[in-house]
């Protein structure tokens, strides 16, 4: 017999439901789509795991980087401590340069400020972005530290392809209620976020 | 302005459930089976409708040994699979009976400018027991203003070597990919599958 585990969201008065559903796989629970906008900011609820998609994340303002921070106070303050590991990958158009480097001005140890998701600049030409996804893991534990992974490709404003690894944890034992992302400079000029659930 | 998401956490008084609900989970679009197959594309369903797409890679096994998985795009709906790219390429590694590991960027596996197909990995085995898996993130092809990123993880094995590899970087063209193909650097794909996933809000 297989087990259904409904979470527990107030399904009063269901009378017809899709069977296509797929209770268990990942769910889509919200996106956005910048214009000029400060930042995104996001409600995280109990899902055991969120996974965040980054399609092309254009700046408004050349050379800036990909940022996030989590919230334990419902979006009135974004100062979680976190520390982190940053690895990187990149390879230039005109072939004369190529890297796999820790970059120690991304990652953070024990610090509150915003974490990078990028590092050397996001272009801001027209064509230039970054996509790619970041994974949260049970974010409403009140057990266990918050851990983080993401992979993002971007288009640094010098014709680099840079491949990004961000890693690390929020170090709090409360739940986080929030999550924003802004650019560590200017306002996000375009760009979608697609945030699912997994149980 | 900042925009803020709200959680959907307010379900009461449902009368029904939308049928729009399952069409921001993955989406399996095409799968694609090789036998002895010079190439794999996927010719249909690349389109607007799906914000990222991601192709699953299991056990593609080369008719050649030491074959490099490879990929490339078209912007002419098949007609050509030669759009500019340029892309990194880094690997670890670790011997099953040799005292020999690394971390290592692989300059000789990645692109710059050109128009010719990108190894997803380096070389393959074609012992009957060695094959490559992992998956490809492609991002937002259909744009007529971005160039496209990919992000690839794989993992195969080669003359008795763990290898876990990482690949990414763009397919550097504002026209929009109409035709994905993968295919080895030498000789037929033996076998193996490729399933195709749209993922949309």
């Amino acid at each position: 017999m297989s087990l259904i585990k409904l979470r527990n969201n107030a399904l009063d008065n269901l009378t017809s439901f899709e069977g296509s559903a797929s209770l268990g796989d990942m769910v889509l629970v919200s996106s956005a789509t910048a214009s000029s906008s400060a930042s995104i900011e996001f409600d995280l609820g109990s899902y055991k795991e969120y996974k965040f998609f980054f399609v092309n994340m254009h700046p408004a303002t050349d050379n800036v980087d990909l940022t996030f921070n989590f919230s334990t106070d419902n979006g009135s303050n974004y100062n979680v401590t976190k520390t982190s590991t940053f690895f990187f990958a990149f390879h230039n158009e005109a072939n004369t340069a190529t890297a796999l480097n820790y970059e120690a001005n991304s990652d953070l140890a024990q610090s509150t400020a915003f974490q990078p998701l990028t590092k050397s600049g996001i272009g801001n030409a027209n064509d230039e972005s970054a996509s790619g996804f970041l994974h949260i893991f049970n974010p409403s534990s009140t057990t266990y530290v918050k851990h983080f992974i993401g992979r993002l490709n971007h288009y640094v404003d010098n014709n680099f392809t840079l491949d990004n690894f961000p890693a690390g944890y929020a170090n709090t034992t409360s739940a986080l209620t929030n999550i924003k992302f802004q650019m560590s400079s200017g306002n996000i000029d375009d760009g979608k976020i697609l945030m699912f659930g997994l149980n | 302005m900042a925009i803020i998401k709200h959680g959907n956490n307010a379900l009461a008084n449902i009368t029904a459930f939308p049928s729009a609900i399952p069409t921001g989970k993955p989406v399996l679009l095409s799968t694609a089976t090789a036998s002895s197959s010079a190439s794999i594309e996927f010719s249909s369903g690349i389109d607007s409708t799906y914000d990222i797409y991601k192709f699953e890679f299991i056990n593609m096994h080369p008719a050649t040994s030491g074959a490099k998985f490879t990929c490339n795009a078209s912007i002419d709906n098949g007609s050509n699979f030669n759009v500019v790219k340029t892309t990194t390429f880094f690997n670890a590694y670790h011997g099953e009976t040799i005292a020999s590991q690394a971390l290592q960027y692989l300059a000789g596996e990645d692109i710059a400018q050109s128009t010719g197909y990108f190894n997803i990995s380096s070389g393959v085995s074609n012992n009957n027991d060695a094959s490559v898996s992992g998956y490809f993130h492609l991002f937002n092809p259909s744009s007529t203003t971005y160039v496209k990123h990919f992000i690839s993880t794989i993992n195969l094995d080669n003359a008795n070597y763990q290898q876990n590899e990482f690949v990414a970087g763009y397919f550097n063209d504002t026209n929009d990919l109409t035709n994905i193909s993968f295919k080895f650097s030498s000789g037929n794909i033996d076998a193996g599958t490729i399933k195709m996933y749209g993922i949309s809000a």
